[in-house]
């Protein structure tokens, strides 16, 4: 693409499966290589026996229980053990000396498409519950690193925005280093996307010579969405039918014919499986919750919900919960009424807030992000703290497991050198399961061995096109490997189901 | 971007534009008082040209600053601000933006960035800022007094199309009721994106990847290149025309007289340049056609320091939280980047290369300190150095008397998230930080319980 940061920021924004080109043009035969080396030198996985670990004399951010001064953090088994002032190391415990920094729990963000590069939108259909990304989970997204990076331990994976009814949704845990099916954040209540306006109308862009898919205006979206809980009621009604005769000890039945598109449905019907509405406008985020009303299912999450403040009482009375951005606004038509406002409004009006990143370079930074809520609208430390840690995990169901610094929770914990609502904040460790899955000093020290082997690998990469060269003279026209360009920036562009 | 609906998109947005789009200019009256003299007392004031004043005072009349000092002696006729506890900037400077050219930036309608065709030195970012766009008020509640409106400088509407040279950026205030209020200077830099040699691109009718060989991507980018230097060999026959007073005996054009300042190297040429290879490119073939660069991006900057500093070339730099250039880049590479193009001697303001995102240059000069970046040196970038690079440091980036008052009272560090700020100066004149956020937030925060 081109030079711009922004160009391509506006251009994921509304522009769901845009297919990376030039991610994949980076992914060259040498680029590959050298992630390999790079993934093995730096990044390499934590052992798999979780160490005992005392965090001692750091600002403790417990978000449960205040601020604890001088106090220390003991890690075992993954988990959290102990919290306090004083708190001695058990014998060969690792003990990291966070003198003058800040621990805070693991940030969660509740809406990520990292990590399932390629596979954010299954756009051909306006429901499109049978595709799942959890089967396009990879591991080696680099975006996990970078996220890692800057605190986040839990990330929700969505599928896109084109449909009415998405795919369905992961929570995973960032892992990095652990193969794909280490990822998922166990036992957690898997979700499905839906989404409301623009984008599953496809306002903003169409393909060209295609046919129009249904629907084209909100109206459509409302049934889209109607049509398909009315075939989920039936399918579920044979299915109880069915198991309940089946109970009844009759013999010779026949089983209703599995719907794979309708069985997540039913699992939203039955509460086994949480609602994720991407929306923006306030008429839409109320006509979903008559739609909810009428099939007696609930919205776990409003996504984005940039016009959420309009009708928090709608919000907060229906039980849903909100999970929005700091201050996006005016990228298009249904954001142009956004507010960073919002998300300090709708926590006064009792709402469920949490702030989410929908990139993987704003998830980076989703803890000064969470800091603009205390200047727009004035929410506390503590409240402004939970918006990316506790109540983003009550959002998920995990809040038993993460989300505040309390014995008996897992260690996912993020250290940063100043108190995590400044810009100048760098996240300095990063812990997942009590182990250190990011070490920025670590990060810094490997940076020479990667660099040697990145010389000595294009070294050899350039003895064996001379080499080539010298054997093949006959084709002078042929292009040099070494002169092949990587497109600029827009592959970095993450994300892009907005 | 092609789109397959235009017509339906003309009809919606034109309907929308008629409600919404255009603000009511009622709702911006009270915006501003008349110019007076104003004293700002009792402030920590960041002069940016020595050492900050503790407890000290600033006069201005007439929209220009009269005295800044310790003890400077407040005038009978002036509106006194105490401003105990606060402290005092300089208005910080987006020296970047889509500021007015863009209102929404999906809907292409209200979109005015980028100018189709490859060749457009004759059109002024001045003459489409739209100054009752919603995006400069919200802006200004940031603390950002002026910017430079770009074309070419993005839109969602502009893709690859944005040409080779996009047009002249204007310097421009963040208040006023027309243009002629809101200019700070017409032409500061010409817009030059710079052609790159690209194999592999995103074809938006169909929707899917495209593959080129290299040689023909090449070809392409000389061709480009011809084209460039081509246009710029005519402007300086043009102007040699000109100089000799000739320029009855043919046909005025426009492009070319457009061009005259450039060749003169009086112009700067604002390179949009991310690559290495590409800048490097960039800086030579400036350096050979004798025009005054100013690199904008710059993703991959750093790995040519040594080179923009040899030649004095500054770099605008665009929000520094993103993915690294390269991925096998350190993951902090771009944070850490204007750290390292500082250290190495270059010259670096940043910029928000968009409008709605533009209220985070604050931050985004804040993350470069903790990645290394002096203090000083990142809040310069965002006042000082941009004014220079662009020829306007005689008018602003510093609290000094004889320069406009566009000025900051905040109740701390400028660059800090969670900072308010109390009172925002333009030509000297008190500004209302009421915006189209603030009005929806008091109107929503009073709806009664349903």
């Amino acid at each position: 693409m081109s030079c711009f940061v922004n160009r391509t920021l506006k251009r994921t924004k509304t522009q769901p499966a845009m297919p990376l080109a030039n991610r994949s043009a980076a992914r060259t035969l040498l680029a590959a290589g050298l992630l390999f080396f790079s993934a093995c030198a730096v990044h390499a996985a934590p052992p798999d026996a979780a160490p005992v670990i005392l965090i001692r004399n750091a600002t403790l951010l417990t978000v449960s229980h205040g601020t604890i001064e001088h106090g220390s953090v003991l890690i075992r088994d993954g988990k959290i053990a102990a919290v306090g002032q004083k708190i001695e190391a058990p014998a060969g415990a690792q003990v990291i000396d966070a003198t003058g920094q800040f621990l805070m729990p693991g940030i969660i963000d509740c809406h990520s498409h990292i990590a399932i590069e390629g596979g954010v939108n299954e756009g051909s259909v306006s429901v499109s519950s049978i595709a799942d990304v959890a089967e396009v989970i990879d591991p080696d997204d680099m975006d996990i690193y970078y996220d890692l990076a800057g605190g986040v331990t839990s990330s929700n994976i969505l599928h896109g925005s084109a449909n009415a009814i998405g795919g369905q949704t992961i929570l995973i845990k960032l892992r990095w280093g652990q193969p794909a099916d280490r990822l998922p954040f166990e036992g957690a209540l898997p979700g499905i996307k839906f989404a409301l306006g623009e984008n599953p109308k496809r306002s903003n862009f169409s393909f060209p010579g295609a046919p129009k898919r249904y629907p084209a205006t909100r109206m459509g979206v409302e049934e889209v969405i109607r049509a398909a809980f009315t075939e989920a009621r039936d399918y579920k009604k044979k299915l109880d039918d069915y198991n309940r005769r089946l109970k009844a000890g009759e013999k010779d039945l026949i089983a209703p014919r599995t719907d794979l598109r309708l069985e997540p449905l039913v699992e939203v019907l039955e509460g086994k499986r949480y609602v994720h509405a991407h929306s923006y406008r306030a008429d839409e985020i109320v006509m979903l919750l008559r739609v909810a009303r009428e099939f007696g299912f609930k919205v776990r999450t409003f996504q984005h919900v940039l016009e959420g403040y309009k009708v928090a009482d709608e919000i907060a009375a229906s039980g849903a919960s909100a999970s929005t951005f700091s201050d996006w606004w005016g990228y298009k038509m249904e954001a142009y009424d956004a507010i960073p406002y919002n998300a300090a409004l709708m926590t006064h009006r009792g709402v469920l807030v949490s702030i989410n990143s929908d990139s993987g370079q704003e998830a980076a930074h989703l803890n000064q992000e969470a800091a603009k809520t205390m200047k727009y609208g004035g929410l506390s430390e503590e409240e402004a703290l939970k918006l990316i840690t506790l109540n983003p995990a009550i959002q998920l169901g995990v809040e038993k497991r993460v989300g505040s610094i309390d014995p008996g929770k897992d260690a996912d914990l993020v250290l940063f050198n100043h108190h995590p609502l400044s810009a100048y904040a760098v996240a300095q460790m990063t812990f997942i399961d009590g182990r250190i899955y990011f070490d920025r000093q670590r990060d810094i020290a490997g940076r020479a061995t990667l660099q040697k082997e990145k010389d000595a690998l294009i070294e050899k990469e350039k003895k064996v096109a001379a080499a080539k060269e010298k054997s093949a003279e006959k084709k002078p026209e042929e292009k040099k490997s070494d002169e092949k360009p990587k497109p600029s920036s827009a592959g970095s562009a993450k994300g892009g189901a907005q | 971007m092609i789109r397959g609906t235009r017509w339906t998109t003309l009809l919606a947005a034109g309907i929308l534009a008629a409600g919404i789009a255009i603000p009511n200019m009622a709702q911006t009256q009270a915006q501003t008082r008349l110019a007076t003299v104003y004293a700002i007392t009792h402030a920590k004031i960041f002069t940016l040209a020595g050492a900050p004043i503790d407890d000290g005072t600033i006069i201005f009349r007439d929209g220009k600053i009269a005295a800044v000092g310790a003890k400077a002696e407040i005038p009978a006729d002036a509106q006194v601000i105490d401003a105990t506890g606060l402290q005092a900037y300089p208005g910080l400077f987006d020296s970047l933006s889509q500021m007015g050219l863009s209102e929404v930036a999906a809907v292409s309608s209200t979109v005015d960035s980028t100018e189709t065709g490859d060749f457009n030195p004759d059109v002024v970012a001045a003459e489409a800022v739209h100054p009752a766009s919603e995006h400069i008020p919200v802006t200004r509640a940031a603390g950002i007094t002026h910017a430079l409106a770009v074309p070419g400088s993005g839109g969602f509407d502009s893709g690859r199309d944005s040409g080779v040279i996009t047009g002249q950026a204007s310097a421009i205030h963040l208040a006023g009721w027309t243009m002629e209020e809101m200019l700070i200077s017409k032409s500061v830099a010409m817009g030059l994106d710079w052609p790159t040699i690209e194999t592999r691109t995103f074809d938006l009718s169909t929707f899917s990847r495209k593959d080129k060989p290299y040689a023909e991507a090449k070809k392409e980018y000389e061709k480009k290149l011809d084209e460039l230097a081509d246009w710029l060999e005519r402007a300086r026959h043009y102007a040699q025309a000109l100089e000799k007073g000739s320029a009855a005996r043919f046909d005025r054009d426009v492009k070319l007289e457009a061009l005259v300042p450039v060749v003169h190297g009086e112009l700067p040429v604002l390179v949009f340049a991310s690559r290495a290879r590409d800048i490097r490119n960039a800086v030579e073939f400036c350096e050979k056609q004798k025009l005054r660069m100013v690199l904008a991006g710059g993703d991959e900057a750093a790995r040519v320091k040594d080179l923009l500093k040899a030649r004095g070339i500054p770099v605008i730099l665009g929000p520094v939280q993103n993915a690294p250039a390269r991925e096998d880049d350190p993951y902090d590479q771009p944070m850490a980047q204007p750290a390292e193009l500082s250290a190495a001697g270059v010259k670096i303001a940043f910029a928000s290369f968009d409008n709605s995102f533009a209220r985070r240059l604050g931050q985004q000069a804040a993350v470069a300190v903790a990645y290394g970046l002096p203090y000083d040196e990142a809040l310069k970038a965002v006042t000082l150095y941009p004014a220079q690079i662009f020829g306007l440091d005689r008018e602003l980036g510093t609290l000094e008397p004889g320069k406009l008052a566009n000025l900051i009272v905040t109740n701390g560090d400028p660059l800090e998230l969670t900072t308010e700020l109390r009172f925002l100066f333009i030509k000297g004149q008190l500004t209302s930080l009421e915006n189209k956020h603030t009005r929806l937030y008091d109107k929503y925060r009073n709806r009664p319980k349903p």
